[in-house]
């Protein structure tokens, strides 16, 4: 069937660049990249978003996003994107940060972000390991999981329990709209999409500091098919981090998207 | 203009902001915490930025993004903050964007103490953080010199597009001097062409970042930034000379160990030495050009540090074996009275000099013994 303005029902989003990802395939990361962009595109910011990109798998997104970028240091993304929001409060500014990312090496920058109510939009991608060094263990990897620093699997004895950390930041009087979903299946992409419109319309609306978590996938490190690893984040990961509201402040809550 | 007595912290922190500083970002810590308090209160009276950051990592992070956006943006520190910051530093310097920062510099290693120190020569001056970069590195004397070079640290930052650093101890942070303020400069906020604030329907969108994996893509950066070097030591090369017409003998000093010693050679100067003094006021581009020069007509150079000798390798590289080089430092916090270097200055003028002894291990043994 030839494509026609009449039946087209999939395209590029504007927010893209032409450049196709380097992400391994069945990996969410596009995914998530792919709502981020329609969310800036369908409310107009594109013009004046500026993004700030993380050290992780997603550090090349600024090659993704047709829209101003940054790239920060490993974990300093919320120290960077409250530089660039100070200095141009009128502006979109958001990061895109991993497990590793924003609950390991940047603790602290993401933890104060949110404590000062940082008008800014934090996606985070929690796929329960290191992707980009090749799957090693992560604040977030499940007990019991083998990675490449865990090989007989996260024993919590030695090695810690993993960090909930949109619980822990919805503790915080700053933050004004924190939810965790899932990309596993269309329905919870879908849901996905909302809460990262949501997210933006806060920070627009000036209430204070946003985040979504995504629970995504990492097939190539967990040594399994794509549908397989779906399956995984359905099966395992949602149990351990309940998708959720964690924070929705008042102002944020009178929103209506 | 009247003079008014300022302190030095307090000083640079309002002759930024008359620099037109758009934004500051700064963490607590002895012996620059006034600089931080004072801008808590002065940015948000002008409707400028301020925030204390929850590390110095943090801050130059911010420092980061705020230079990013394209605007005069700076951040004050102490030495171990200062060790925090290097990280940032060096995607700075990699990403290839302006940024003025202060290092009051203390006692170290580690936690070292609190006291007036010039240990953090080799870190400003020699990279500190990691890749190849040079930052431009001012080293005031005084209160005054501390705020003329405010402005000029932002001006150069935006021309090489590089850190300005400015490395002055805690003597001159914390200590009150009659000074000149300058006029206040309004803020001028300039549309870089490559500033990241937003496409605004006007442009192609723009990427900072300090990542070049195609190596050749990032000898191309070591390349540009060495090309900068050069072009800074070629034209920026800033320092003060006193007595040097018909000086014999020559003490190179920057910062407090300058001034104390232009007391001291001051000194010597009545009692019939010929003796002058060269004191960097850029330690990085480092006056090589006029060593070399002095090299050529005069019997010694005494370098005065308070540290344990990092400017002395500048200067022997300078030198170049072809005229002896004495050195005597005051390390770990401990600034020289100006009695120990004109004590040192009379050594130097009626010692027979070597050119082959090592600067630095003869001075240890000196102390050692003095000990």
């Amino acid at each position: 069937m030839v494509t026609t303005a009449n039946n087209l029902v999939y395209e590029r989003p504007e927010g893209f660049t032409d450049t196709p990802t380097h992400y391994c395939p069945g990996c969410t990361h596009g995914v998530a990249h792919r709502l981020v962009a329609e969310v800036l595109e369908e409310m107009g910011v594109l013009e004046k978003t500026i993004g700030v990109a993380p050290v992780g798998c997603a550090v090349f997104a600024y090659n993704y996003f047709d829209t101003d970028f940054v790239e920060a240091p490993h974990g300093r993304a919320p120290a960077m994107a409250t530089g660039i929001k100070r200095v141009l409060p009128d502006r979109v500014v958001f990061t895109y940060q991993g497990d590793g990312d924003l609950a390991s090496i940047g603790m602290g920058e993401i933890t104060h972000a949110a404590a000062r109510g940082e008008n800014i939009t934090v996606i985070f991608i929690n796929n329960a390991n290191y992707g980009m060094t090749g799957g090693q263990m992560a604040p977030t990897t499940l007990p019991g999981m083998k990675t490449t620093s865990s090989p007989n699997g996260r024993d919590v004895e030695t090695q810690g329990y993993p960090i909930r950390m949109s619980e822990m930041l919805a503790t915080l009087d700053g933050a004004g709209y924190v939810v965790r979903r899932s990309l596993h299946d269309p329905k919870n992409i879908r849901l996905a999409k909302k809460a990262i419109r949501l997210a933006f319309e806060t920070q627009l609306r000036g209430l204070g500091f946003s985040l979504v978590e995504l629970l995504s996938t990492c097939p190539t490190n967990w040594g399994m098919t794509p549908v397989e690893s779906l399956k995984f984040v359905e099966d395992k990961m949602v149990s351990y981090f309940p998708l959720g509201d964690y924070k929705i402040s008042q102002g944020v809550a009178q929103l209506k998207v | 203009m009247t003079r008014e007595m300022w302190e030095g912290n307090q000083a640079i922190a309002e002759a930024a902001v008359r620099a037109g500083l758009e934004a500051y970002f700064g963490y607590p810590i002895t012996p620059q915490t006034e600089v931080l308090e004072y801008l808590s209160r002065r940015m948000p009276e002008l409707g400028r930025t301020f925030v204390q950051a929850e590390s110095e990592l943090g801050a130059i992070n911010m420092v980061y993004g705020a230079a990013c956006a394209g605007v005069r943006v700076m951040s004050t520190s102490s030495s171990p903050g200062v060790s925090l910051m290097m990280e940032g530093l060096s995607y700075i310097a990699g990403t290839e964007i302006p940024a003025v920062l202060v290092n009051v510099m203390r006692g170290g290693p580690g936690l070292g103490n609190i006291a007036p120190s010039q240990s953090d020569y080799n870190q400003a001056v020699h990279g500190g953080g990691h890749g190849d970069y040079y930052p431009i590195v001012l080293a005031p004397a005084s209160v005054q010199e501390a705020v003329d070079l405010m402005a000029l640290s932002f001006d150069l930052a935006e021309k090489y597009r590089s850190i300005c650093m400015m490395i002055m101890d805690g003597s001159i942070g914390q200590m009150m001097e009659p000074i000149n303020m300058p006029e206040m400069r309004p803020v001028q906020r300039k549309d870089w062409d490559w500033a990241t604030n937003g496409r605004m329907g006007k442009r192609e969108r723009h990427v900072l970042t300090s990542i070049y994996l195609d190596p050749y893509e990032e000898e191309k950066t070591n390349l540009r930034l060495l090309e900068r070097l050069q072009q800074v030591q070629a034209n920026e090369v800033r320092y003060k000379e006193y007595f040097l017409d018909d000086a014999e003998f020559v003490v190179i000093g920057f910062g407090t160990a300058g001034r104390v010693s232009l007391s001291a050679v001051r000194a010597a100067r009545e009692q019939g030495i010929k003796v002058g003094l060269l004191r960097p006021v850029t330690v990085s581009p480092f006056p090589h050009k006029v060593v070399d020069e002095l090299v050529k007509r005069i019997q010694g150079f005494l370098v005065v540090e308070m540290n344990t000798g990092q400017m002395l390798e500048d200067v022997r590289l300078s030198v170049k074996g072809r005229a002896p080089v004495e050195f005597y430092g005051r390390p770990g916090g401990v600034v020289p009275f100006p009695d120990e270097v004109l004590a040192e200055i009379k050594r130097v003028a009626s010692s027979r000099l070597s050119l082959e002894a090592n600067p630095r291990d003869a001075w240890f043994e000196r102390m050692m013994a003095m000990k």
